[in-house]
Order: C-alpha cells, then sequence, then structure tokens
C-alpha cells in the first residue's frame, strides 16, 4: 500500500534510493546533505533489505566504496555537501571516464546562499566538467522520484549520474507518496577488463571519446527532456528554469496571472542539455529567461546571446539565492508588468550562533588564548568555528586546512626571523577527513606549532553523526574504532598529550608546555577529550542552582565576552552577570573564568539563588 | 504538482514560525505539517539547519494548502509565530496587511496597525508549569485558542487535530506526551 507522509527533502531522496534497490550507500556528513545517509540506513532497516551503508572518513573515500559497488552490477549511491564534492571530485572525473555496470547516482547537495557552507558553488557546473549527466530536482517529490530516474539513466549508458539538490529540497518537507521497496536482488560480478578499470593514457583517450558519445545520447533521452507547462499558449517569451526556482516560477505564475503569454519550462537535466530542446527554444521564442542555481549552466548552453536573458547577461543577479521575492520581480519585468517593491527577506541578523552551554570546545579556545595570547589561531571546519566568537579562531579555509594552514604561518613567520605561536583548533571528525596527511606532512617538514584536536566524540555540527574513533555505525552497531593517539604517534609526532578542557589551569599549564615542545622540537599535539555537550544534554541534561554568582560581581563583562556561555546573562539593570538556570549545565568552567571569583559552585545544603 | 489528494485544498495558508536554535521551532513546523497532512492538505515546509541551530536564528515556513515552492514571501504571510521576541524585528516583514502576529513576550506593541499582535508570557508560563522545555507548544496553544482553528480565515486546523498529531508523534512516550499537552492546554486556557 501506498502511503502519503511528510518527508524532508533528503528523506524523499533517501526513499527514492533504496525503493530503487540501492545496494551500497556512503557519505560523509555535511549540510545541507547530512540527513540522507541516516535516512537510508533508516529505510533499510523498515524494507529489510541487505545493503552496506557507511559514514565514510571522507568523501572522496566514500565515493570510491560506492563507485565501486557500481562496477560490480549493484546499484550504489554517494552523498555529500558542495564542497564535498570537491574532495570527491578526483574519482569522479576519472570514474566518468570508466564508466560502471550497476546504477550509480552522486548525490551533491548544493547551498546557494549560502546558509551553511564556505561557497554557493555549483555542483552542475563540476557535473558539466566531469561530463556527468546531471539532474535537478524541484521538490522532495520530484528529488524521490529522480533518484530512481537516475538510476535508470546510469544504466541506460553505463555512467555515472549526478542528482542535484538545494537546501531549499533538502530541507523542505512535503507530503509525499512514498514508493514501494524493491529490495536488491543483485549480485556483485566484477568483470575483469583492465583496458577499462585499469586504462592508461592511450585508452583514456579511446574513453573519453565513448564518454562524448553517450553525453550527445543523453542529451535526446526522452525521460529526462524538459517539461513544457503550458503547451497550449503560444507565447513569444519563454521562462526556463530548474530545481527549487523552477517551483517559486511555477507558483508566481499562477500568481501573476501571466500562464496565458509566456511559456514556461521546467529543465529536469540541466547537463546535457536537449539538443532538441535547445534548436526548440531558438527557433519559437524572441526572449527566453533562464532562472537556475547558482551558475549559468543552461544559459551557457543556450548560447544566443541576442534572446537569452540570465545571470551571463546581467538580468539575472550573478551570486546569491533566487529567493521567490526576487523571481517575482525578474518575471514581473519580463512579462511586462509592474514590479513589486517589496523588501527581501531579513537573512541572519539578531542573536549570533554560539557553542552550546556547557560546550568543552569553550574551554579550550579559552585556554589558548590565555596560553597564547599573542598566538596565531588556524581553525577548520565545524561546530567549533564559532570559537570565532571567543577571538580564537583566525582562520578557516576548508577541511583540513587547520593544520596546514598552521605550518604555512611556521614557515613563514620563521623566513622572516619572526617565529610565533602558533596554536591550531580542529576537530575529530575533521581530523580523520583530512587532517591526517598534513600532519605527516608537518612532521617531515620541522614545522612548529600546536595541534589542538578538539575531540568530542562525535560530528556535531552536522547532527552527531559518529566519527571513526567512536566505534559506532550509521544504525548504531558496533564497528572498529581507531586509536587517535596511536594514530597522531604514527605520524611521527613525539608530544602527544590527551586532556580534558574543563580542568581549565591544568589545561592552559599543558598548552604551555605544548608551546614550549613546538618551539624547541617540532609539532606539539594536544588531544582535548570531552564528550559533546549536546550529546551529554540528551543523557541528563541541566543542572539548575549548580551555579552561583556573588555580590563580588564588578560587572566587568569579561565572562560574558571573552567565555559567551549563553547560560550567563549580562543584566542591564542590576550591572551584574546572572545564570540562566533553564539552560546551565553546571559544568562549572566559567568559576576559573571570573577575574573576581564571583562565581562559585554551589556548596552541598546551601540555598537555590 | 502536488494536487492528488484525497480533499480539495480550500485552505490556502502562510505561516512563518520564527525563534532560536534550540525552542523548537522545527519540531512546531513538523506538528503543523503533519496536521495538515492528516487534515487532506498538501504541505510544504522550509526549515533552518547546519550552524543556525547552535543558539542562532532559526525560520521555518509552513505553505497549507495548493503550493509549489517552499517558501514564504515578504508581505504574504497570514501567520507569524514568534518564540523569541528579538525576532519580530527581523521577520515581520513576511505577515501580510491582516495578517496576526503571536509572540513570546509580556506585552508588545506595535505601531503597525495592519497587523493584529498576540503577545503572551509563554516563557513565564512554561518554566512555572514545569515544563521550560515547552514554550514552542505554550504558544502555539495561545496562537490556537486567539486565532481559531478549522475555519476559513482562521487557522487551517483545530486543537483538537494538534493534539492528535502530537499523540502520533510522541505516542510511544507516556510521561512526555503528557508534558506536551498539558504545555498545549496552558497556552490554550492563555489565550481563550
Amino acid at each position: 500500500m501506498i502511503e502519503r507522509i511528510l518527508m524532508q527533502g533528503n528523506d524523499a531522496i533517501a526513499r527514492g534510493l533504496v525503493a530503487a534497490g540501492c545496494a551500497v550507500a556512503a557519505s560523509y556528513p555535511g549540510t545541507p546533505a547530512s540527513e540522507i545517509l541516516s535516512s537510508i540506513d533508516r529505510w533499510r532497516k523498515k524494507s529489510g533489505a541487505a545493503m552496506h551503508v557507511e559514514w565514510a572518513v571522507n568523501e572522496k573515500v566514500a565515493l570510491e566504496i560506492a563507485y565501486t559497488a557500481a562496477i560490480t552490477g549493484l546499484r550504489a549511491a554517494v552523498s555529500m555537501k558542495q564542497v564535498g564534492l570537491n574532495v570527491a571530485s578526483d574519482p569522479l572525473l576519472s570514474a566518468a571516464y570508466l564508466g560502471v555496470t550497476g546504477g550509480f547516482l552522486v548525490v551533491s547537495a548544493d547551498d546557494p546562499g549560502p546558509h551553511s557552507s564556505q561557497t554557493e558553488q555549483d555542483s552542475r557546473l563540476l557535473a558539466m566538467m566531469a561530463k556527468v549527466p546531471v539532474l535537478d530536482p524541484a521538490s522532495p517529490a520530484q528529488a524521490m522520484a529522480l533518484a530512481g530516474t537516475g538510476f535508470d539513466l546510469s544504466e541506460a549508458f553505463g555512467v555515472p549520474v549526478m542528482l542535484r539538490p538545494t537546501t531549499r529540497v533538502c530541507h523542505a518537507s512535503q507530503d509525499v507518496d512514498a514508493p514501494p521497496f524493491r529490495p536488491p536482488v543483485r549480485v556483485a560480478r566484477f568483470v575483469k577488463d583492465p583496458a577499462r578499470w585499469a586504462a592508461t593514457p592511450v585508452f583514456r583517450r579511446k574513453l573519453h571519446d565513448r564518454l562524448a558519445e553517450k553525453i550527445a545520447a543523453i542529451a535526446a533521452w526522452p525521460a529526462t527532456a524538459p517539461i513544457r507547462m503550458n503547451p497550449e499558449v503560444s507565447a513569444a517569451k519563454a521562462v526556463v528554469a530548474s530545481g527549487v526556482v523552477f517551483a517559486h516560477a511555477g507558483e508566481l505564475f499562477g500568481e501573476l496571472g501571466i500562464s496565458d503569454r509566456v511559456a514556461l519550462y521546467q529543465v529536469i537535466q540541466p547537463y546535457p542539455l536537449h539538443a532538441a530542446f535547445i534548436d526548440h527554444l531558438l527557433e519559437t521564442y524572441e526572449e527566453i529567461l533562464v532562472l537556475e542555481e547558482s551558475a549559468p549552466v543552461i544559459e551557457m548552453q543556450v548560447a544566443d546571446r541576442r534572446r537569452v536573458r540570465g545571470r551571463l547577461t546581467g538580468v539575472v543577479p550573478g551570486t546569491g539565492e533566487l529567493l521567490p521575492e526576487i523571481v517575482e520581480r525578474l518575471l514581473s519585468r519580463f512579462a511586462g508588468l509592474p514590479v513589486p517593491g517589496g523588501p527581501l527577506p531579513v537573512q541572519g541578523g539578531g542573536r549570533r550562533p554560539t557553542l552550546c552551554p556547557g560546550c568543552a570546545h569553550r574551554s579550550s579556545f579559552y585556554a589558548i588564548r590565555k596560553a597564547a595570547p599573542a598566538g596565531i589561531y588556524p581553525s577548520d571546519i565545524g561546530c567549533y568555528t564559532l570559537g570565532i566568537n571567543l577571538g580564537a579562531v583566525d582562520t578557516v579555509l576548508c577541511m583540513g586546512a587547520a593544520v596546514s594552514q598552521a605550518a604555512g604561518f611556521d614557515y613563514a613567520h620563521r623566513l622572516s626571523g619572526k617565529p610565533v605561536d602558533i596554536v591550531a583548533t580542529i576537530g575529530d571528525s575533521t581530523f580523520y577527513h583530512s587532517g591526517i596527511p598534513p600532519l605527516i606532512d608537518a612532521v617531515v617538514q620541522g614545522a612548529r606549532f600546536v595541534l589542538v584536536i578538539l575531540d568530542n566524540g562525535t560530528t556535531a555540527m552536522t547532527g552527531n553523526q559518529p566519527t571513526p574513533g567512536t566505534g559506532i555505525g550509521v544504525g548504531g552497531e558496533t564497528t572498529a574504532a581507531v586509536d587517535m593517539e596511536g594514530l597522531v604517534r604514527a605520524c611521527g609526532v613525539r608530544f602527544c598529550r590527551v586532556a580534558n578542557p574543563d580542568r581549565l589551569p591544568e589545561f592552559v599549564a599543558l598548552l604551555k608546555e605544548a608551546l614550549v615542545h613546538a618551539h624547541e622540537r617540532g609539532v606539539a599535539v594536544v588531544i582535548a577529550r570531552q564528550p559533546c555537550a549536546m550529546v551529554a544534554r540528551a543523557a541528563g541534561g541541566t543542572s539548575p542552582g549548580a551555579i552561583v554568582v556573588t555580590g563580588e560581581c564588578t560587572g566587568c563583562r569579561h565572562c560574558v565576552d571573552r567565555f559567551e556561555c549563553p547560560a550567563l546573562v549580562f543584566d542591564e539593570a542590576s550591572n551584574r552577570v546572572r545564570v540562566d538556570e533553564m539552560i546551565c549545565t553546571g559544568c562549572g568552567v566559567c568559576v576559573h573564568v571570573c577575574p573576581v571569583g564571583a562565581i562559585r559552585t554551589r556548596s552541598a545544603g546551601e540555598k537555590r539563588p | 504538482m502536488n494536487s492528488d489528494v484525497g480533499k480539495p485544498p480550500i485552505i490556502r495558508q502562510q505561516i512563518v514560525l520564527s525563534g532560536v536554535g534550540g525552542q523548537g521551532v522545527l519540531f512546531l513546523s513538523r506538528l503543523l505539517a503533519e496536521a495538515a497532512i492528516a487534515g487532506g492538505f498538501p504541505v510544504l515546509t522550509s526549515e533552518t539547519h547546519g550552524m543556525a541551530q547552535r543558539g542562532g536564528v532559526v525560520v521555518s515556513h509552513v505553505k497549507v494548502g495548493g503550493f509549489e515552492s517552499p517558501l514564504v514571501r515578504t508581505g504574504r504571510a497570514d501567520l507569524l509565530l514568534v518564540l523569541k521576541e528579538g525576532n519580530v524585528v527581523l521577520h515581520r516583514e513576511f505577515l501580510a496587511d491582516g495578517g496576526a502576529l503571536v509572540v513570546n513576550a509580556p506585552v508588545l506593541t506595535d505601531p503597525d496597525s495592519r497587523v493584529r499582535v498576540h503577545p503572551i508570557d509563554a516563557d513565564a508560563l512554561a518554566f512555572s508549569a514545569g515544563t521550560p522545555h515547552a514554550v514552542n507548544l505554550v504558544l502555539l496553544g495561545f496562537a490556537l485558542a486567539r486565532i481559531g482553528g478549522g475555519t476559513v480565515g482562521g487557522f487551517f486546523c483545530t486543537a483538537a487535530e494538534i493534539r492528535e498529531a502530537l499523540s502520533r508523534r510522541q505516542g510511544g512516550g507516556g510521561s512526555r506526551l503528557a508534558a506536551s499537552l498539558s504545555a498545549l492546554d496552558l497556552g490554550i486556557t492563555h489565550g481563550t
């Protein structure tokens, strides 16, 4: 029986994959794609299908694992956020040449805006560079359907296929008819063919020719051809849209009443754009407006500068999310209607994000500034990027760069004869993802810095996925666990110590010792080990009344500005700090932060404040 | 795109929910969406995830009826539910003329008479009732009572339908469900 249920876009993609017989799925978490893999595992359990589902150490590994399953004839998928695709781009570009025998879907979720990313890059451009067809869903329901279509397309032509949702699809929810599951019944069978699977450059050239032929044929594949929404209308103008921008446009066509005079098309497969569609557009319309996120992928394939309007011509803004308010203005102008002038929604604003109450990262950052007040603080991608609020994060480039940037700062300053204290921070998950090769490099090159691995035992930012150090799999099952200290030492690091950052005075002393070692003997690693406060909170929580602010508080704001715990609230009326009992975890670290000793733990039997 | 539901979508309602990470904005929007589906309406929501969830501003859009885009445009929301008073200034532009603003604040005087303002000190109520984390449900109960449910021009659903949706969501957890229902009722009582 088909059930109609509320599904988040990521959940719908997962359902579509499992329903279509996906047998192997791998991912590394990243907003907005994180929920896809955990949903796959939930649907796996519900369907009873035999599947291998894993949180991989990084996106490159994830892609290689899923790809390899697909060259044994099984259906396989890999999911990631757009910057994860950068990490996985090396195997992707090669996989396009070699092709697949079973369906292979690369789900790369883009984040126009960007809302929770370093860039608003367009994965479709990378698909174009790789010569991989890409599908661009407008809604959770369509994303679910296209997961199955993607597998069919992949198998019809023996190529990897990309499914490219954006944040507004991944994190939209919708009522959908959940399709029944089709249990994977295939048996893995790898047919040896070294000229293909291990192709040398001579064969690669032939494979490239073959790929070009496939792409030309895919540009005529009926199942993914653009859809005309109002075929009964003859018009001189056409709007061509894809992804969620199409959803905005479709709704606005109705509201603005322009369906009877402007043609509307949804492009489902932006690359390769169907060749007959390009001909049809240029033969039929005088003006064509292309609406897509976030690069002009469709627009540049409809190459007629006199008639096509879009991001390349400057009619559509060149960067940023195409919000429905912007689409409304673009459509109104294009259709010759008065252009509305209402406000755009406020992005962000208000209270800035901050580390959770009781988060041990806060202790680490406070200690780092105490131990190396004039230091340089390279950091990395995760919750702890919020250490920027505490003045303890100077650089954030990409996954793993904290380690290489620490080395880079050291070499640059030492060349100039002015060595500095460098204390880098990286989370445990990010360290496993891409912190290890730069650490090896730093040891070999004799770099002098302290690396603090913020080991909270989880991938917190993206929803607390397990790391290779936890010994827990995607569905909570037991896996082997990696020994972080052993790994660090095996990289050649001679100073590697583990400590709880919430023991603030001891932790500051340890950092100072590590700095001395770094300047004299090279890289020192301090593992700041304390479980994520969100996990601890879920396990039982807050501690009302544990912390007391006494009358000695001078209102100096040191704890509020330098420690920034949300549970410490500055009360303007009394010019004093008070404790927000609804969220205080009672960790007691702030006791060591107050310069006048006005914060203390409540003694047993003492009255609640 | 999504018109194959049993019941014709006679109601079209756009709701924006605003708060900060940890207040349960996401929970409320899913609850409303599930109540919409149970009522036979198509529904689209848009959620905030990622870094903003760490105490930053969180917004959800809920569109009930025949819509295609998951986002509510400024000036189009029938209803704005604000769990953090400071967010009013950020998100009031979503409200349509004649829309209703329900805000978690002891008092709120809005100079703009084009919207109806309904303040409730949900923090204090939830705290005194011993359910400090159910501020979201107190506010929702209050909104349902103030605006009226199940009628054109009112909420798309009734308080009873929200109770049913809550029971389905938290069916397994007896004491958790009881606490949620009492928080909802607390809001309803204050709004009646």
